[in-house]
């Protein structure tokens, strides 16, 4: 098949891999997709908890090259915002940019779970409950 | 980390070896190139001799004729049959159902009872799904984790008495997918022993292991032109003549050509370039097996070298010559294709296709989903050189590599936590 010219970019060149402390209070972890279905995405944030900014993020990935492609922008994409402003990304804006085909919609879904399982996370470390249902209800 | 990450998956042609010419093909179990030897012996056929085969009364069917018989002992040769036991057909898929259809039909009153694998070609599979709709009962075995049947399996699932009874077994002499070579003789002596017919799609043994139909007690034999490095849109069936004589319901009627059993005017230029396919085949099989193998096992040793976690998946003693299946596991078979686009090699996983399951070949050996998605399928070729199994060996490795850094599963892996474990949420 032939892939967009910013799937082939982020494949090529993938933005923020790598590896945060997982045990730090900062950082929170998203795990989603699953071996046998051939996609597992791992997204980090780390948040400074006075501005509740994401300052840094990073990502593995397992899977094909426009779920590579979905977790490296969700990374670009979540660095500077804030919590809330993370949690507005979708995954539509993500097939946008990356120009997803409709067979690939699923990779930008399971990185739009997988921004949200790391604030999730992130949350649940910090004990953040409000406004969190709300902004996923939101969806 | 981010910066010190980098892949060219559109890198130039000026740094490459000698003897390197991109893409590579290395795909040869879906199809094979045409040899200028093969079409050297079609062009008088596609250009001057264009005569209908079946015209009795004038030279140019005779002609015609001449290049169709011709061709016929020459595929014969190579399996060991004789020529007026070949029927021409557009191709394997076909002869397949005609063999079993045909069977089917014929042999009802004896019973309607069909033996096949779980690994088979989905022109078997799909056949029999056919039959199973009008009223066959058809017995899939299972395969053992190296690819192969279990001989007991097949003596259990055989059945002698009532209206049940085996017609047919029908077991493909070696897999597409992994290469796996099935003990056919021991198949056949024992269908033999029953009085069943037995059937082998040979699509991927003949021209490439030696096989013989009075050896190896086949009755019915499906082979293909385009995997041999002969033209796409031909095939032939081996029908076994005496010991037994083998009959067939003909599927296709009209002008009783190739004995009644397959209508049709003949493909006159494919018929010859398959018979001259055969022919190069018999004469330079032996070589050409021992360069593939040793090309092969090349290949093998330096990804097995270069790489931890790669598994190689089929029986290796049973196999054909250049057939590599191999698993990257922790890498996505996909992602892995598109850092090798200027390789043509086959990928387990189906990660584009509509049901987005993985390989049911490597399903059967009992492959986890997961590994079997990060499965390739090398298949070298009469055209393949050492210096592009060194090109494709070097570019999977920096692949592999770079996409294991990029992989949690493989990251946690190296951290010991066991995969197995862990609650994964399936989407």
């Amino acid at each position: 098949m032939a892939y967009s010219e910013k799937v082939v970019d982020h494949y090529e060149h993938p933005r923020n891999v790598g590896t945060l402390d997982k045990s730090s209070s900062e950082v929170g972890t998203g795990l989603v997709g699953a071996p046998e279905c051939g996609d597992v995405m791992r997204l980090q944030i780390r948040v400074n908890p006075e501005t509740q900014v994401i300052e840094d993020a990073k990502f593995k990935t397992f899977g094909c090259g426009s779920a590579i492609a979905s977790s490296s922008l969700a990374t670009e994409w979540v660095k500077g915002k804030t919590v809330a402003e993370a949690l507005t990304i979708s995954n539509t804006d993500i097939v946008k940019e990356l120009a997803l085909p409709p067979v690939k919609i699923h990779c930008s879904v399971l990185a739009e779970d997988a921004i949200r399982a790391a604030i999730g996370d992130w949350k649940k470390k910090n004990n953040v409950t409000e406004a969190a249902g709300v902004a996923v209800a939101a969806h | 980390m981010a910066e010190t990450l980098g892949l060219n998956i559109t890198q130039s042609h000026e740094t490459l070896p000698p003897g390197v010419k991109l893409p590579i093909y290395m795909d040869n179990h879906a199809t094979t190139p045409l040899d200028p030897r093969v079409l050297e012996a079609m062009m008088p056929y596609l250009t001057g001799i264009f005569g209908n085969a079946a015209s009795r009364n004038h030279s140019f069917g005779w002609e015609a004729e001449q290049g169709v018989e011709k061709a016929r002992e020459q595929i014969a040769k190579l399996i060991g049959a004789t020529s007026k036991e070949i029927i021409f057909t557009s191709g394997a898929t076909e002869s397949t159902n005609l063999a079993l259809k045909g069977v089917a039909e014929m042999y009802r009153e004896r019973g309607n009872h069909i033996i096949t694998q779980v690994t088979e070609h989905k022109a078997t599979l799909d056949t029999c799904k056919r039959l199973e709709k009008s009223g066959c009962r058809v017995t899939y075995l299972p395969v053992m984790a190296d690819g192969l049947i279990d001989i007991e399996d097949l003596k259990r699932a055989i059945v002698t008495e009532g209206p049940d009874k085996t017609i047919i077994v029908s077991i493909m002499y070696a897999n597409n997918e992994i290469g796996v070579i099935q003990p056919v003789q021991e198949i056949g002596k024992l269908c033999h022993e029953h009085g069943i017919i037995f059937h082998t799609d040979a699509v991927q043994a003949v021209g490439k292991i030696p096989v013989n139909v009075q050896t190896d007690n086949i009755d019915l034999l499906s082979l293909s032109g385009h995997k041999i490095y002969g033209p796409k849109g031909v095939g032939a069936l081996y029908v076994r003549r005496r010991n037994p004589r083998v009959q067939l319901a003909e599927q296709i009627n009209g002008g009783g050509h190739e004995r009644g059993m397959r209508s049709g005017t003949l493909n006159v230029p494919g018929i010859v370039g398959l018979g001259a396919a055969c022919e190069l085949c018999l004469n330079e099989m032996t070589a050409e097996a021992a360069r593939e193998i040793e090309l092969r096992d090349y290949l093998k040793a330096k990804l097995e070298k270069a790489l931890d976690y790669v598994q190689v998946n089929g029986n290796m003693e049973h196999h054909l010559p250049g057939n590599l299946n191999m698993s990257f596991v922790y890498v996505e078979g996909e992602s892995l294709l598109m850092g090798i686009n200027d390789i043509a090699v086959s990928s387990g996983s189906a990660c584009t296709s509509a049901t987005l399951e993985p390989s049911y070949v490597l399903k059967a050996l009992g492959l986890g989903d997961d590994v079997a998605h990060s499965s390739i399928r090398f298949g070298l070729g009469r055209f393949n050189t050492k210096a592009e199994v060194d090109y494709v060996s070097d570019k999977i490795i920096e692949v592999v590599q770079h996409l294991r850094e990029l992989s949690p599963l493989y990251e946690m892996v190296k951290e010991g936590i066991d995969l197995s474990k862990i609650e994964w949420a399936a989407h």
